[in-house]
């Protein structure tokens, strides 16, 4: 009985301590990042050599993060593709004063060994088939106020082709390599991830396709100064640097 | 059972029940039941409601139709490599989602073999409803292969033999004699697989897509609303619980009709 007892208390112990066991970063704090899914390729390469902290980085939909951290999931710094997102989150007081630190350029992308689409006009064909971003999830949004600069008329058109709302920007990729679609509207960043599978139509400017990606420190973060310093890293640090490397360009 | 032994179990007991109820007594405790019901009303998610039965209703009778006497055979036939291939049948139930996902793309995906064979056959698996019944397929048949092979093999073998001796054909045999003797595994193994398809998410977002009522089925409409609308997200949460529940039910109440 006392070897089981200590067996359940050195698991619970584990359980508990898997935060610090897995960072295996020394005397560095840890901060959880939440970040939308556009930023995996930039954010995976320069975490690493963040001094600050042993960071954690978890992607997915900006939505799908806000509503974790409304929730009331513990993270400590918030990354959203774009500001709507943040700002909502600060006048709910869940985070600190948020900052633009990078812009991403939402463009057509289409296969790269051609097929159905070569322009944006091309959309409007019946039958094409496209793939896009649900609402609420930033890329989905961007997409239907960019269509909806279009009018009324050709975006009914583009959309009635619409195949599948992806919950986050990595589904539209996954759809369009592996063929499913003809076309899908991602940023600019993804096609340069794509190890040349994707090729980037480019919007026309009057359409205002650039993305402004926010982010911060979020209110119950529980390493408030490393998540700042996280924050200052993607507005100048290497983060930054990264971030343009991969595509972004400057806010 | 008396002294710390008999706490031990009752504090376990009490700790899995509290585990394992909590999270779905939250559903329902987390918005007036009003609210729940308004929420369903939501054009969206009757659609979800009404893609996710129709998909499932149509995954089960192809489990049905292929998996009953695909079942038989392997219960009553000793051959070499049997082991092997129900172990193989059985695999798609541990595999996770994702991966069953990635394997039906890699498979019959638009950019494969028979994916290309499909199209220009005119039939769309990809982005449509019809992706969606293969990926509920996938991860629900083991479901009912499983039981329905354990029920045919309890199957008394001098009744199958009494019947032939009879004069009845093996296929009379299979069907007025096999089947009704192995019912109640077979029902018990129909849930199972129902429950399953009913639940799918990760296979069908990655293979079919996410589309209002294309290929949106109740747990990607949930997923779906997690972000922009929680009480809806709860509401389909709460008519899945619902559903699951009653399958569960009407399993035990097969199996041992006194027993509830």
């Amino acid at each position: 009985m006392r070897r089981l007892l200590a067996l359940v208390t050195v698991l619970a112990i584990a359980g508990c301590g898997d935060d610090a066991t897995v960072s295996g970063g020394g005397d560095k704090p840890q901060i959880v990042v939440s970040a939308a899914s556009s930023m995996k390729e930039a954010l995976t390469a320069c975490a690493p050599d963040f001094p600050d902290a042993d960071v954690r980085l978890q992607f997915a939909g900006s939505d799908e993060l806000a509503a974790q951290i409304r929730q009331g999931v513990p993270v400590d710094v918030f990354a959203a593709a774009n500001t709507k997102l943040p700002d909502a989150l600060a006048q709910e007081g869940k985070l600190g004063r948020p900052v633009t630190f990078a812009t991403n350029q939402l463009v057509l992308a289409v296969p790269a060994d051609g097929g159905e689409v070569d322009s944006l006009r091309a959309l409007e064909r019946p039958g094409v088939t496209l793939v896009v971003g649900a609402e609420g999830v930033p890329v989905g949004d961007y997409t239907r106020a960019v269509l909806a600069r279009l009018g009324a008329d050709r975006s009914n058109a583009m959309l009635a082709n619409v195949r599948s709302n992806e919950p986050d920007v990595k589904g539209i990729v996954g759809k369009l390599t592996q063929g499913a679609a003809d076309a899908g509207f991602v940023y600019a960043s993804d096609v340069e991830a794509a190890n040349g599978e994707l090729r980037a139509i480019e919007l026309p400017a009057e359409l205002e396709p650039t993305a402004t990606y926010g982010a911060g420190v979020v209110k119950a973060a529980k390493q408030p100064d490393a998540a700042e310093a996280f924050v200052d890293d993607l507005l100048a640090g290497g983060c930054h640097r990264a971030l343009l490397a991969a595509g972004f360009g400057e806010p | 059972m008396s002294g710390w032994f008999g706490v031990l179990l009752a504090v376990a007991l009490a700790a899995a029940l509290t585990f394992l109820t909590l999270p779905v007594v939250a559903i329902f405790a987390q918005q007036p039941p009003g609210d729940l019901v308004s929420a369903l009303g939501e054009e969206g998610a009757l659609d979800a409601l009404w893609l996710s039965l129709r998909t499932t209703a149509a995954a089960v009778l192809l489990i049905l139709v292929v998996g009953t006497p695909a079942a038989y055979l392997l219960a009553t036939r000793r051959f070499r490599g049997r082991a092997g291939l129900i172990t193989l049948i059985e695999l798609p139930l541990v595999l996770p989602p994702a991966v069953a996902g990635i394997a039906l793309l890699a498979a019959v995906g638009p950019s494969t073999l028979l994916g290309r064979a499909a199209r220009d056959a005119g039939v769309q698996l990809t982005l449509a409803t019809a992706g969606v019944v293969v990926a509920l397929t996938f991860v629900a048949a083991p479901f009912y292969l499983r039981q329905a092979i354990a029920a045919f093999e309890a199957v008394d073998a001098t009744l199958l033999d009494a019947s032939r001796t009879l004069g009845a054909s093996p296929a009379r045999t299979f069907a007025r004699v096999a089947i009704p003797t192995a019912l109640p595994g077979l029902v018990a193994g129909t849930a199972l697989a129902l429950g399953r398809a009913l639940g799918e998410f990760g296979a069908t977002l990655m293979f079919a897509g996410s589309f209002q009522g294309v290929t949106q089925t109740v747990p990607l409409a949930i997923y779906d609303r997690f972000a922009t609308d929680f009480t809806a997200a709860l509401a389909l949460s709460a008519v899945l619980v619902a559903v699951s529940a009653a399958i569960l039910l009407s399993v035990k109440l097969v199996r041992a009709p006194d027993a509830l």
